[in-house]
């Protein structure tokens, strides 16, 4: 009798139990997506494709950014570099080879995690401000290389040539955003799965031990710094795919675009907005930001992209001194849910 | 021998802490290390793991020097570090802490029958074992350190200031759970600065002071020693 307690209390707990979301907000996701996908539909102007399109791409690149700054809790400061690279890796091997942008896709994921494992060892072992220091300097050069590289069009960058015939296979699509809105959805969507995936999983459990507690961890056998690298590759490869996107969105790359310092900016901006670590900040912080921006860009025609910095700058200050934990936490705290599932 | 420190020495920068300690603990051995606060304790401690860079002296395990091994490689050579202050990962459930504590290959092989033993010693992380860390209290957070620690199927381990900060009745809880990880041939070498706790629970005494060791020997010689009564009474 004691040994068949023993036997199922041994297999109730050598299995990890991952948190299961309330019905309330299964039913909330369900009606988000059916309104996502029914969107395009009911709003039929470009420009309202466009806005969406614009928030999937974002929310692609903060939820990127969460995974190295919310589940391991290393700052990157030059997260555009994976985004550069993206663009680039699809559009060189398109415009000079005739490859089709989704094999691009995955060299530039490829490319991207490979260049994080290139920063990160030599950076994440390192407590402190090394790493942050070492994105931002390495995302600035990028830029300044891209703009001397001749062979890929240097300052004036590259243009994808049109292609009308096989739009799926040439990854363009002309005279309609439709294709465009719901592949960024998709795309959103996996980036999302990813960090749903690592708070379920060994690995995450990991890198949140590692995060909170990198000592004890330590202590206890888990290799600290290859963890981080892990994350780090992880999330260049999330932030390449965005690039990829947009570089097949606008057909027009040039390193001023895709190496911006300003999107390193943006992608801790929408995080830190929403909420670091969780699943839902990003996205929130890109649905808030991102129509802000666009918003302003049409009202205050060529000013608009100062004043939209400037807002975000306020925004921040705000954020930090009454809700340090996210836009998020406000739900959360309110449900006294486990915030860092949601 | 289990443990053997030979004239440890360690600094911060130029900062040098610890100055020549020779320390060895035997297998089954309940042994603490005191000292008053910054006598080099848990930098000790730290050493031994390897969260802190040795500067000269040796560290043995079983004989063999792990000087140079990483920390994260030392897990697996049987010394398990319950660090000061719990730091029980605070965004896992109980659970999980547990799961992670058997990650080094060996305990891993056998994490299922851990659990259950570890499980049956801690009755109450077994009620809360899907709770998050950081809603457990103090006492509880120390038996998850405890439990964690013990995860990693350790021939030594090493605890820093279990006590701080505990009220009488979960101290004495605690004593008992010493002497039942005592009684499964488990050597235990902890950290504590109230002198007459520890040495009723230990069976040899090390005593720091600034750095260096002032004093060691049995519990029992020690509870009256001249030294330990003018290194913590001023006397």
């Amino acid at each position: 009798m004691a040994d068949a307690r023993q036997t199922a209390l041994s297999e109730a707990l050598s299995e990890p139990v991952w948190p299961a979301s309330p019905p309330l907000f299964r039913i909330a996701g369900v009606a988000l997506a059916v309104a996502l996908l029914a969107y395009p539909l009911v709003f039929t102007g470009t420009f309202s494709h466009h806005l969406m399109i614009m928030i999937f791409l974002h929310a692609i690149m903060a939820q990127s950014w969460n995974v190295i700054a919310g589940m391991s809790g290393q700052i990157s400061l030059g997260h555009s570099l994976f985004f550069g690279l993206g663009a680039y890796a699809s559009a060189v091997l398109y415009v000079k080879l005739g490859v089709t942008p989704w094999v691009g896709l995955v060299a530039g994921m490829s490319i991207s995690a490979l260049v994080a494992a290139a920063i990160g060892i030599p950076t994440l072992r390192l407590r402190g401000h090394y790493f942050a220091i070492a994105t931002l300097l390495i995302g600035i050069s990028a830029q300044i290389i891209f703009q001397r590289w001749e062979w890929v069009g240097a300052a004036s960058g590259i243009w994808m040539p049109i292609e009308r015939n096989n739009p799926w296979l040439a990854f363009q699509f002309h005279g309609t955003k439709l294709p465009y809105y719901y592949l960024s959805l998709l795309f959103c969507t996996l980036s999302f799965a990813v960090v749903w995936f690592l708070q379920r999983t060994r690995l995450g459990m990991r890198l949140l031990a590692v995060r909170d507690e990198p000592e004890a961890a330590a202590s206890l056998g888990i290799d600290v710094a290859w963890h981080k690298v892990v994350a780090f590759m992880i999330s260049g490869a999330m932030m390449s795919a965005a690039g990829t996107f947009f570089a097949q969105y606008v057909l027009v790359i040039d390193p001023d675009r895709v190496f911006n310092l300003e999107l390193s900016v943006l992608a801790l901006l929408m995080v830190v907005l929403g909420g670091t670590g969780t699943l839902w900040g990003p996205a929130l912080g890109a649905a808030i930001l991102i129509p802000l921006s666009e918003f302003t860009r049409t009202w205050f025609g060529g000013t608009g992209g100062t004043v939209d910095l400037i807002i975000y700058g306020i925004l921040i200050l705000l954020i930090c001194i009454y809700q340090p934990r996210g836009l998020l936490s406000l739900v959360t705290e309110r449900l006294r849910r486990r915030v860092d599932t949601l | 021998m289990l443990l053997e420190l030979k004239n440890l020495e360690v600094a911060y920068g130029d900062y040098q802490v610890v100055w020549g300690v020779s320390l060895n603990v035997d297998e089954g051995e309940v042994v603490t290390l005191l000292g008053p606060n910054g006598s080099g304790k848990s930098t000790v401690l730290n050493t031994i793991s390897g969260l802190v860079p040795v500067m000269r002296g040796d560290i043995l395990v079983s004989g063999a020097s792990i000087i140079g091994r990483p920390t994260h490689h030392r897990a697996g050579l049987g010394i398990a570090h319950v660090l000061e202050r719990r730091r029980v990962f605070p965004h896992l459930t109980v659970q999980q802490n547990l799961l992670l504590g058997a990650w080094h290959r060996e305990a891993r092989s056998k994490r299922d029958a851990t659990i259950a033993k570890v499980a049956s010693m801690f009755p109450i992380l077994r009620d809360r074992a899907n709770q998050l860390a950081n809603s457990l209290s103090g006492g509880e957070q120390q038996m998850l350190a405890l439990a964690r620690g013990l995860m990693a199927m350790p021939r030594l381990l090493m605890v820093d200031e279990p006590f701080l900060g505990l009220a009488p009745q979960i101290v004495e809880q605690m004593k008992d759970i010493f002497e039942n990880i005592r009684k499964t041939g488990i050597a235990i070498l902890f950290i504590e600065q109230n002198v007459r706790l520890a040495l009723s629970m230990a069976d040899r005494g090390y005593v720091l002071e600034s750095g260096r060791l002032a004093v060691a020997g049995e519990s029992k010689s020690l509870v009256n020693d001249k030294t330990v009564r003018k290194v913590f009474l001023g006397e």
